[in-house]
């Protein structure tokens, strides 16, 4: 699970880029790569994954981090989305992997009422991953896990 | 890419002094948290902080592994005269109008500089320039939207950006400063160099500060300043290192 957003797995946001497993020696490797540079929990996440292979009955676990795949917000899954959703956070648009043009922060869906009336009030949040939105229509402010590419 | 003695030593030079601009300027940036002149403002500086400091973090790994102490060791025991930034980043945040300017200049650049770095025939840099570029887009875009906001604003304001320009300009030449391995890192390949990164630099800001209603110091007032990247810094750097240290150096064997 995303330390600071419950309702999705690490798996499902794209931050698990590799798994091995060899069950002769009981073991598993894990790498991870990082959804912001200045994401602050790191350690926390790489430790949440070694204590549920532990608790899977693998004691022989090897987790590390690396830039060997950069980290976008194309590699959220559909789950991924719909868990963001569940959340209470506009999901962020696909972009293809390409260069982010600002178009992609106007008009995002409101997660409360799905109007198309909203407007882009900052780019940054009370966390990296987040921007700020204002629904004209149901008059409510609302938060989307940015487009990084 | 062959990492011989004299690459080596290019890479790391490259690799210090990019890291120590995002150490400075990611700390002076933070000192808006609470005092921002609103509160989306005193997010945005938070934020464009908490990516520098990060992005720091991951250049000092690369030198970690290159051989150089662990992140901590480097970012928390050095003295003045042993960081690499250029003399911009290090200067107090003084009023938002200094600070807006600098972050537009500084960070048009960086954004061009990890741009290029993707190319980079030093293959972990690139892989971090990859991951960089997509957070830096977001700072161009903070910077460019004010000072073309606050260009075109009231008298007060325009006023105020136009001192700033021409406060920050020489000081930001400074961010070009060649350094002694520039050859060595373009000829394997590292990258195109400071002089390629101005020239793209300069094409870059010119219509942000012509729509901003601004205009660049003249040609034959320009004076880069030097030194930072050889350790010469201001008065304004020991007094943010030891701030900046000041709980580390309190149990420096401490652990977190």
């Amino acid at each position: 699970m995303d330390p600071e957003i419950p309702t999705i797995s690490m798996v499902d946001l794209g931050i698990v880029t590799h798994v091995e497993s060899d069950p002769a020696n009981q073991s598993a490797k894990v790498i991870l790569t990082p959804t912001f540079s200045g994401f602050p929990a790191l350690r926390v996440m790489e430790d949440m994954v070694r204590d549920k292979l532990h608790d899977m009955g693998i004691p022989n676990v090897d987790v590390s981090t690396n830039f060997d795949v950069t980290w976008t917000t194309d590699l959220i899954t559909e789950k991924g989305r719909k868990a963001l959703l569940q959340h209470g956070l506009a999901p962020p648009p696909e972009h293809s992997n390409g260069f982010i043009e600002l178009e992609v922060l106007s008009n995002v869906a409101c997660p409360h009422c799905s109007s198309l009336n909203t407007r882009l009030t900052t780019p940054f949040g009370p966390t990296l991953c987040r921007a700020m939105h204002y629904c004209d229509n149901c008059l409510q402010a609302f938060e989307q896990f940015k487009p990084v590419g | 890419m062959n990492m011989n003695e004299q690459n080596t030593l290019a890479v790391k030079e490259l690799l210090y002094k990019m890291a120590d601009d995002l150490l400075i300027l990611g700390h002076r940036n933070s000192e808006w948290t609470g005092i921002g002149p609103m509160l989306e403002e005193d997010i945005s500086f938070s934020s464009m902080a908490q990516d520098k400091l990060g992005q720091a973090l991951a250049l000092y790994q690369l030198l970690n592994n290159l051989g150089e102490a662990d992140p901590d060791t480097v970012a928390f025991t050095r003295n003045d005269l042993q960081f690499h930034n250029s003399e911009l980043v290090e200067y107090p945040i003084g009023e938002y109008d200094f600070s807006l300017m600098r972050h537009f200049l500084f960070d048009n650049a960086e954004l061009l500089r990890y741009t290029m770095l993707m190319d980079s025939s030093y293959e972990p840099l690139a892989k971090l320039a990859r991951k960089f570029r997509g957070e830096l887009k977001y700072h161009k875009f903070h910077g460019d939207t004010f000072v073309m906001q606050l260009g075109k604003g009231t008298e007060e304001s325009k006023s105020r950006m136009q001192s700033s320009l021409d406060f920050c300009w020489n000081l930001a030449l400074g961010v070009f400063e060649p350094s002694p391995y520039e050859d060595t890192l373009i000829k394997e390949g590292v990258w195109q160099g400071e002089e390629a990164l101005k020239a793209q630099w300069m094409e870059a800001i010119a219509p942000v500060i012509e729509a901003a209603g601004l205009t660049i110091p003249d040609e034959n007032t320009w004076k880069p300043v030097y030194g930072g990247r050889g350790g010469k810094h201001t008065e304004n750097l020991q007094p943010l290192l030891d701030e900046m240290t000041e709980v580390f150096r309190v149990d420096p064997g401490a652990e977190w």
